[in-house]
């Protein structure tokens, strides 16, 4: 039989932003009050299986064409299935590193986003661990 | 019938290291106890290379250096956060589960009627794997401690990792081999008594009489018995609150003065006054020991302990402290190298139940509102961002964890990196 991935679970430690903000006028009741409809959990947008999402740390300058830079947070899902195209965080000589995964014609190969840094590629027989996949990359601006 | 199925951790605490070290995968690894003093967990390569659990890590220094084992202080923020994580993914797959300890869980598969149980169990173990990195083994049987025997030769056969114990003719061919000391409830007192009275095997006990049994072993022991013999008399357990808390640890380094074993006293005890008021309840009592370095044979001993009785129940970590360190200071005395010191919070009772007394008033406790804000404010920031002045700031006595992981799951400074 087949197992169903449970998408809705709850987080541990929700973040509740009001969804709408008004400043307060005094006298007037805001005419926005009978439209609250809870609050945005940013948790709830970024991390789809809990028991199953990791933070990440990147460090170095490989992935910056995929806008990953040094210092960026990863979340990481491991319950998802890696696949062309995706970024992913793979084993490669006992180090996790994160790359992008390409399909090739004759095995895979882990792309850099950076000409600087040659693909790694990985012939048929070699097999490449994918730790988990990479779904948002968090970047501070300040 | 009942279906029961225990999941277990192979090798928790070494395969938590290994998800966020791949270089670990091959390499043997110890894990240290508290204080960096004892081998409390192995991997299989470790246990290959014929270490022993429990015992000094010093003593085996050679064999580490040898065979270049990889050597752990315990990461319990490591490894209680992926305990979570597996124990979540197994709740996944049945609503029926009860939590048996940091690494094993009893789910009911009866009530799901899976075409396919055996595979059923092949797909949490493959989920479980995926999802959090840590490798399990499944056994399935008719009841829990068959489930737990099943468990055993699931982990012998690490391609499947999958064991069903249902079928009559298995459990024959298994419980003929196996020693009474083996079987899941058996204690080393009642193997001894069972040996002597001509029942060596698993398969001896099931085949016994239930009343002479009972005679020997109590109802407990019959219960056993009848397990083995297929008939469910040990459910899932809800979880109790803990009737006792105890929070100890021995310091880094011998201590003489009072005043650092004070301090450490005061962290142990505010550390299970939040544990008391995680489970809603109250101590009516605290119990202080403390402890010299019995393995010192040179040095001059003295162990002591004291119990007090609080006036009105509480979980206030200042009340708590107050009290320890009043029994503390019944019970040192000068001139002795301490190795330990600790507390338990004695005679729980519900937070919500209160007796009234005739002199005091406690119908609404103050303390309470600072304790929640204490709570909070520490579950939110991170552990001891609010602190009691009693706690102290160097905190010299701390244990020794120079080997620890880094704490991948639970302090951002920490995260795994990634180039």
């Amino acid at each position: 039989m087949t197992l169903v991935t449970p998408t809705v679970l709850k987080i541990a430690k929700p973040c509740h932003l009001p969804l709408a903000l008004c400043h307060v006028e005094a006298g007037f009741p805001s005419p926005a009050d009978d439209y609250m409809e809870g609050a945005l959990d940013l948790n709830e947008h970024v991390i789809k299986h809990p028991s199953a999402t990791y933070f990440v740390r990147a460090s170095g300058d490989s992935m910056i064409g995929a806008g990953i830079f040094n210092g960026d947070l990863l979340i990481v899902d491991r319950s998802l299935e890696a696949s062309s195209g995706k970024v992913v965080i793979a084993e490669v000589d006992g180090q996790l590193t994160v790359k992008r995964l390409l399909k090739l014609n004759d095995g895979f190969s882990l792309q850099s986003e950076n000409s600087s840094y040659p693909p790694i590629e990985l012939q048929e027989g070699n097999e490449v661990v994918v730790w988990g996949v990479v779904t948002h990359v968090i970047h501070d601006l300040l | 019938m009942k279906i029961f199925a225990l999941v277990d951790c192979n090798n928790f605490y070494a395969s938590c290291e290994r998800v966020f070290d791949p270089s670990l995968k091959e390499r043997a690894i110890v894990i240290l106890s508290n204080n960096d003093g004892c081998i409390v967990a192995r991997s299989n390569e470790a246990k290959s290379l014929g270490i022993p659990m429990g015992i000094p890590v010093f003593k085996q220094k050679a064999v580490i250096k040898k065979h270049n084992v990889a050597v752990f202080s315990s990461n319990y923020q490591l490894y209680g956060d992926m305990s979570k994580r597996v124990m979540d993914s197994l709740g996944l797959f049945t609503p029926d589960m009860e939590v048996y300890s940091i690494d094993e869980a009893f789910l009911r598969l009866d009530y799901l009627q899976p075409r396919n149980l055996y595979e059923y169990c092949k797909t949490i173990r493959e989920k479980v794997l995926q999802w959090t990195g840590i490798p399990v083994s499944i056994g399935i049987g008719p009841t829990k401690v068959l489930a737990k025997i099943a468990n055993h030769v699931a982990k012998k056969q690490t391609d499947v990792g999958v064991f069903d114990i249902r079928c009559q003719q298995k459990q024959d061919n298994i419980l003929k081999p196996l020693d009474v000391d083996k079987i899941w409830g058996i204690a080393r007192g009642w193997s001894e008594r069972l040996n002597s009275m001509g029942i060596y095997k698993a398969s001896e006990l099931r085949d016994a009489s239930p009343p002479i049994i009972r005679k020997h072993l109590s109802v407990v022991g019959e219960r056993i018995l009848r397990e083995l013999k297929g008939q469910s008399c040990i459910d899932l357990e809800a979880i109790q609150p803990k009737k006792n808390i105890m929070s100890s640890k021995s310091f880094g380094k011998p201590l003489t003065k009072k005043e650092p074993i004070e301090e450490a006293l005061s962290n142990y005890a505010a550390c299970a006054c939040e544990k008391l008021r995680k489970q809603n309840s109250r101590a009516q009592a605290v119990h202080v020991f403390v402890q010299t370095n019995g393995f010192r044979e040179t040095e001059r001993q003295y162990n002591n302990a004291i119990t007090h009785t609080l006036t009105i129940p509480t979980s206030d970590t200042r009340i708590i402290i107050e009290a320890a360190k009043f029994c503390l200071s019944m019970i040192y005395k000068h001139g002795y190298r301490y190795k330990k010191t600790g507390i338990m919070l004695l005679d729980l009772i519900p937070a919500s139940l209160k007796q009234k007394q005739l002199f005091v008033n406690f119908d609404h406790n103050p303390g309470d509102d600072l304790m929640n804000i204490v709570d909070r404010v520490n579950k939110e920031q991170g552990p001891n961002t609010l602190f009691f002045g009693a706690q102290g700031v160097n905190r010299e006595w701390k244990m020794r964890c120079g080997l620890r992981s880094p704490r991948y799951t639970t302090q951002w400074d920490e995260l795994l990196m990634v180039r």
